[in-house]
C-alpha cells in the first residue's frame, strides 16, 4: 500500500472507533477516490477538456440488527463524526432484521492477491488531444458519406478502493481504466445514422490503437446507411457479442440474491436446472490479472473465487452476498457489489462468419434499444437494428424493427456461440445463435 | 392534473415573504461556512476572462442533502442519508469548453480549478466580466424547504407501513411490497461572467412502490408511484400513498391476466399523462440545441416545417408549480419558461442552455441543466407534454377496429440521428370493435420521431401529467423531468408482442 492508500485506511479506522463509540455494536466502511482526465476533439479541434477529481466515503452501521448508513465527501474528523451520527439515527429507527449483518469474519479477505489492476498513464492534455484528434480525423476520413462527428474522446482515470469492517478487517486496491472512443455521423441522401467504437483497458498499452477506433467507428456507422424495416416474421437471430452480453446481464440479475429472496425472479429455485444447452458453461474469473472486472474482494470484504456459474448447461450456483444468503438460507458466493468476469463458452466455438453461414437466412443484431425485459417472467421485447442475411451473408442494414421472446426459451434455445467474445466487458460472451423469435416490423 | 389545491395556496400565502430567499440562503449554506464573498467569485472569474479568448465562464455552487427509507417484508431494513458538495468551474472560448471540479469549497480549491480550466484556449480575444445582475426573475414554484425534515422519523416509517399494509389487504395474492421513499433538498448558486447572480432551493420527494402477486404459480409485478417538488405531507393529503398501493396492486393484479401482445404494425390509442414518455423520446431530446447546432439530430434544420399533425402543440415547460421537472431558474441562472416545441404541427423551437443558444444566435430558453457540480450543463428537457384536443377519450377508443390501448409505459430510448425511438408499455389492452377486451403483456413500440406525430389522428380532451417519477438521462447525467398528454391515436405504429 501507498501513502495515500495508508492514509485513507486511517480515517476509515477513525470511522469504525467513531461508530463504536456512538453504540455501533458492528460497522464497515468503504472509501472511494478517483482523478481522471478527458479530452474529446470534434471537427478537427478540441470541444471539452475535463479534469475529474472525486472522492467519497460510505458507513453502513449495525445497532444489534438494526441498520443504517450513510455518505459524506469530507473526510475531517467532524464530517466523518456527522456522518457516523446520521447513520446511528437512522439504525434507531429501521426494523430489527434477523438477516442482517457483516459478512462472516472467516470469509474475509485476509490475505489477497495483487491483481494487477493498476497502470498510471502519464497521459497530459495535450498528448490526450492528440490521440483524439488523430482518431477522429482517420473516421472522418474513412469515407466520404462521413459527414458530421460527435467527437472523439481520450480519458484515463485512476483511483482507490478501500474497505474495512468491525472484524478488523481492511484492505484496498489501486486501479486505473483508460478508453478511446469515437462516434461519427453517414450520410446517405436524406437520411442520417450515427455509430460509435471504443476500446478501454487497466493498462493503456493494451488499448487498440486510436486509428483503429476511428476506423471501426466509420466502418459501424457507413454499414447502417439506407437501413430498412422487416416483414413481421419468426426468424433466427444471431446476437453480435455487443448486445448477447447484455442478455447474459438478464441472466445475472435472475439469478441474483435480490432478485430471488424478493421473488422478483423468472429463474426461481433454478439451482442445478438444466437452462441452457449441455455443451454451454459459463466461468466467473475474478482474479484474471489486469481485467477490468476483477476484484480481490467484494464490496463487504469478501474474498473473491474462481467457479463455475453454469457448467453443461446447469446452473451450479446464485450470485449472492451475505445478506440474501442468509436470506435464502445459503452462504454468500463474494458476489455483494455485482459478478467479476464472467466468461462464456461452448464445447465448439466459431467465428461469427461461420455462424452466419449455419444461420442461413435470419437476422444479426447489433444494436438493442429500450427496457423490454419483464424480469419477473422473463417476458422480452426490445427496439433492435442490424443486419438481414441470406445465403450466410449480410444483405443489408435493417432498423425499426423490434425482437421478442421469453428468456427461459432464448436460453434454452442457444444454437451455437462464437469465439469473437467483447473483452472490453465484465460479461464476456462471443456471437450467440437462437432459433426462431418474433420479429415485428411493417 | 394532480397536484392539490391545499398545497397551491400555501404557496401564495407565503410567497412574499420567502422572495429572493433562495440566494440569502444560498449564501449562508454554501459561502460563509467557507468565508467565501462575493468579492472572491468576481475576483476568480475575472482571472479567468483575462485569459486570451476565454469569452465566458461560470462558477456553480452547489450543497445536497438527500435520505432514503426503504420497506421490503413488511419492514422498513434500510436508510441513508448523505451531504454532497462541491463547486464546478467551466471556461468557454466559442465551442470549447474546460471545466474542473472540488469537492472542497474554499478559494483555494475555486483558484486552483479555474487555473486549470484556463488551459482551454490560448488566443483570441480577453473577455471581460460583467458586473453582477442579481437575479430576481425567478418563478415562485415550491417553497425552498428541506423535506427531510418535514416528517419525523417515526412518521416516515408510519407512512412506509402504512403503504405496505394497504397493498396486503387488498388482497391476498399480494406476496411481496417493496416500498421507497427518498427526499431531498438542492441548494445551488451560479456565478457567471455575463453578471449572472443566481441561487435556487429544490425540494424533492419521490415514494415508489412495487409489488409482487402471485396465483397458480403465475407472478407478475406491478409498480406505481409519484412526487414532486414538496413536503413529505404531500404523500399524507388525500392518501396518496395509499392510492400508489391501489395502484401498484391493481396492476400486478391485471398483469396476472394478460395475454401475449400483438407484433406488427396496428393503430395505437395511447392513455393519458405518463405515456408522454413518447414526446419525450420522440420529439424532446431531438431538439435539444446541442444535437441541433451540431447537426446530428433528425430535426435540424427544420424549424417552420411541418413535423406533426396539425392537432398537435408540444411544449416544453420548466414552470409548473411543484412538479418535478419544474426549476425557479436553471443550472445557468436563466429563469425557466414555457417553450412551444411544436404549434399545430409546425417545429418552432429548440430547448437551448446558454453555451448553445449563443452559438446558434437566439436566446436561451431556461434548460441549462447538470446533475450536479462535478457535471457540465446541457440543454434538457422540463415537463414537456403536449396541449389537449377536440375529442373524448371514448370516440378515440371506439374509432378503432383492431388495434391497441397502452395506459402504461415503462421507460424509452431514442437515437437522435436516425430518429428511431421505443418506449415500452408495462399495462395495455387489445381494442377489438371499438371497445377494450383483454389486457395483454408488456411491449416494445418502436417508431420513428420526425415521422411519428404526423400520423396522429385524434388528440384526446384530457391532459393530465404524470405523477412526478420521470428520470432522464443524457450523456451519463441523470435529471428529474416530467411529460404528459392528452389521450391520443396514432395511425400505424409498430408493436414488438410475440403474437402474430
Amino acid at each position: 500500500m501507498n501513502e495515500s492508500q495508508t492514509q485513507y485506511l486511517d480515517v476509515i479506522d477513525n470511522a469504525l472507533t467513531e461508530a463504536k463509540k456512538q453504540g455501533a455494536s458492528a460497522a464497515e466502511v468503504a472509501i472511494g477516490v478517483e482523478t481522471g482526465l478527458s479530452v474529446t476533439a470534434r471537427l478537427g479541434d478540441v470541444e471539452t477538456l475535463e479534469y475529474n477529481h472525486d472522492k467519497g466515503l460510505g458507513i453502513t452501521v449495525f445497532m444489534g440488527q438494526q441498520k443504517g448508513s450513510s455518505s459524506t465527501s469530507d473526510f475531517s474528523p467532524s464530517a466523518i463524526r456527522e456522518a457516523v451520527a446520521a447513520a446511528c439515527s437512522i439504525a434507531k429507527y429501521t426494523a430489527e432484521d434477523v438477516y442482517s449483518g457483516l459478512a462472516d469474519k472467516a470469509l474475509m479477505a485476509w490475505d489477497y492477491p495483487d491483481l494487477a489492476l493498476n497502470y498510471i498513464w502519464e497521459l497530459d492534455s495535450e498528448h490526450a488531444l492528440e490521440l483524439a484528434l488523430e482518431c477522429e480525423q482517420v473516421a472522418r476520413q474513412y469515407d466520404k458519406r462521413i459527414t458530421n462527428s460527435e467527437g472523439a474522446s481520450v480519458a484515463s482515470h485512476s483511483g482507490v478502493h478501500i474497505y474495512g469492517n468491525s472484524h478488523g478487517f481492511a484492505g484496498g486496491y489501486p486501479t486505473t481504466r483508460h478508453s478511446i472512443s469515437c462516434s461519427v455521423i453517414g450520410q446517405d441522401g436524406d437520411t442520417m445514422q450515427r455509430d460509435y467504437w471504443y476500446t478501454a483497458a487497466r493498462n493503456h498499452e493494451a488499448l487498440d490503437s486510436a486509428k483503429s477506433v476511428g476506423e471501426k467507428a466509420a466502418q459501424r456507422t457507413l454499414a447502417r446507411l439506407n437501413g430498412r424495416r422487416l416483414p413481421t416474421q419468426q426468424a433466427p437471430v444471431l446476437f453480435a457479442p455487443e448486445t448477447a452480453s447484455g442478455l447474459l446481464g438478464h441472466f445475472t440479475r435472475a439469478i441474483s440474491g435480490g432478485s430471488l429472496y424478493r421473488k422478483t425472479s423468472f429463474l426461481l429455485d433454478s439451482l442445478n436446472q438444466q437452462l441452457f444447452p449441455d455443451w454451454f458453461h459459463i466461468e466467473e474469473q475474478p482474479h484474471l490479472k489486469g481485467a477490468l472486472g476483477s476484484a480481490p474482494f467484494d464490496s463487504e470484504g469478501v474474498i473473491t473465487q474462481a467457479r463455475d456459474l453454469v457448467k453443461k448447461g446447469v446452473l451450479l450456483g446464485y450470485i449472492l452476498s451475505s445478506y440474501s444468503a442468509r436470506r435464502l438460507g445459503m452462504q454468500t458466493t463474494g458476489n455483494a457489489g455485482g459478478t467479476h468476469n464472467l466468461i462464456a463458452s461452448g464445447n465448439e466455438m466459431k467465428s461469427q462468419a461461420e455462424l452466419l453461414k449455419m444461420m442461413d437466412k435470419g437476422l444479426l443484431v447489433t444494436e438493442l434499444m429500450g427496457q423490454g425485459v419483464n424480469h419477473i417472467t422473463g417476458d422480452y421485447s426490445r427496439g433492435a437494428a442490424g443486419f438481414w442475411v441470406e445465403n450466410g451473408e449480410i444483405q443489408f442494414p435493417v432498423e425499426e424493427i423490434t425482437i421478442a421472446g421469453n428468456l427461459r426459451d432464448m436460453f434454452r434455445n442457444i444454437q451455437m456461440i462464437g469465439n469473437d467474445a467483447d473483452r472490453r466487458r465484465n460479461i464476456q460472451i462471443g456471437s450467440i445463435l437462437l432459433d426462431n423469435m418474433a420479429i415485428a416490423g411493417q | 392534473m394532480s397536484g392539490g389545491i391545499f398545497l397551491v395556496l400555501i404557496i401564495e400565502s407565503f410567497s412574499d415573504y420567502f422572495m429572493n430567499s433562495e440566494i440569502e440562503i444560498a449564501k449562508q449554506l454554501i459561502f460563509s461556512p467557507a468565508g467565501l464573498g462575493e468579492s472572491d467569485l468576481s475576483n476568480v472569474l475575472n482571472h479567468l476572462m483575462t485569459q486570451r479568448g476565454v469569452d465566458n465562464a461560470d462558477l456553480y455552487f452547489e450543497v445536497s442533502r438527500y435520505e432514503s427509507w426503504s420497506l421490503e417484508d413488511s419492514i422498513v431494513k434500510d436508510g441513508t442519508f448523505g451531504i454532497e458538495k462541491g463547486v464546478g468551474v467551466r471556461a468557454m472560448s466559442g465551442e470549447k469548453t474546460g471545466f474542473a471540479y472540488s469537492d472542497e469549497i474554499t478559494l483555494p480549491a475555486l483558484e486552483q480549478a479555474a487555473k486549470t480550466v484556463r488551459a482551454i484556449s490560448r488566443q483570441g480575444q480577453q473577455g471581460r466580466l460583467n458586473a453582477w445582475v442579481s437575479n430576481g426573475a425567478g418563478h415562485d414554484l415550491y417553497l425552498p424547504i428541506d423535506p427531510v425534515s418535514t416528517l419525523n422519523e417515526r412518521e416516515k416509517i408510519r407512512l412506509l407501513e402504512s403503504v405496505d399494509s394497504e397493498a396486503r389487504r387488498l388482497d391476498t395474492r399480494i406476496q411481496q411490497v417493496m416500498v421507497s421513499l427518498v427526499g431531498t433538498q438542492e441548494v445551488m448558486l451560479v456565478a457567471a461572467s455575463d453578471g449572472t447572480l443566481a441561487a435556487d432551493v429544490r425540494p424533492l420527494v419521490r415514494m415508489s412502490v412495487s409489488v409482487v402477486a402471485e396465483q397458480d404459480g403465475r407472478r407478475e409485478q406491478g409498480s406505481s408511484g409519484g412526487g414532486g417538488r414538496v413536503a413529505y405531507g404531500y404523500f399524507l393529503d388525500n392518501d396518496r400513498a395509499l392510492g400508489f398501493a391501489r395502484e401498484a396492486v391493481r396492476q400486478a393484479l391485471l398483469n396476472l391476466e394478460a395475454v401475449e401482445a400483438p407484433a406488427g404494425t396496428m393503430d395505437v390509442v395511447l392513455g393519458p399523462g405518463w405515456p408522454g414518455v413518447l414526446l419525450h423520446e420522440a420529439i424532446g431530446h431531438g431538439l435539444e440545441g446541442d444535437f441541433n447546432r451540431k447537426g446530428s439530430s433528425a430535426f435540424a434544420g427544420r424549424i417552420g416545417e411541418k413535423v406533426a399533425s396539425p392537432l398537435c402543440t408540444v411544449v416544453d415547460d420548466g414552470t409548473l408549480a411543484e412538479r418535478r421537472g419544474s426549476l425557479r431558474v436553471d443550472d445557468e441562472g436563466v429563469p425557466t419558461q414555457c417553450t412551444t416545441l411544436i404549434e399545430n404541427g409546425i417545429l418552432k423551437g429548440y430547448l437551448q442552455d446558454k453555451m448553445n443558444a449563443r452559438l446558434m444566435g437566439v436566446a436561451p430558453t431556461g434548460n441549462g441543466r447538470r446533475e450536479s457540480y462535478a457535471h457540465l450543463p446541457l440543454p434538457r428537457m422540463t415537463n414537456t407534454y403536449m396541449l389537449p384536443g377536440p375529442h373524448t377519450p371514448e370516440e378515440i377508443i371506439a374509432s378503432i377496429d383492431k388495434g391497441l390501448y397502452a395506459v402504461n409505459f415503462g421507460g424509452g430510448q431514442v437515437d437522435i440521428t436516425s430518429g428511431k425511438f421505443v418506449f415500452s408499455a408495462s399495462e395495455a389492452y387489445l381494442i377489438e370493435g371499438g371497445k377494450v377486451t383483454r389486457p395483454v403483456k408488456g411491449a416494445t413500440l418502436i417508431g420513428n420521431g420526425p415521422d411519428v406525430l404526423t400520423r396522429v389522428s385524434m388528440v384526446g380532451n384530457d391532459l393530465e401529467l404524470d405523477e412526478g417519477v420521470g428520470t432522464c438521462g443524457k450523456e451519463g447525467q441523470s435529471v428529474p423531468v416530467g411529460v404528459g398528454q392528452p389521450t391520443l391515436r396514432i395511425d400505424g405504429l409498430t408493436i414488438g408482442g410475440t403474437s402474430m
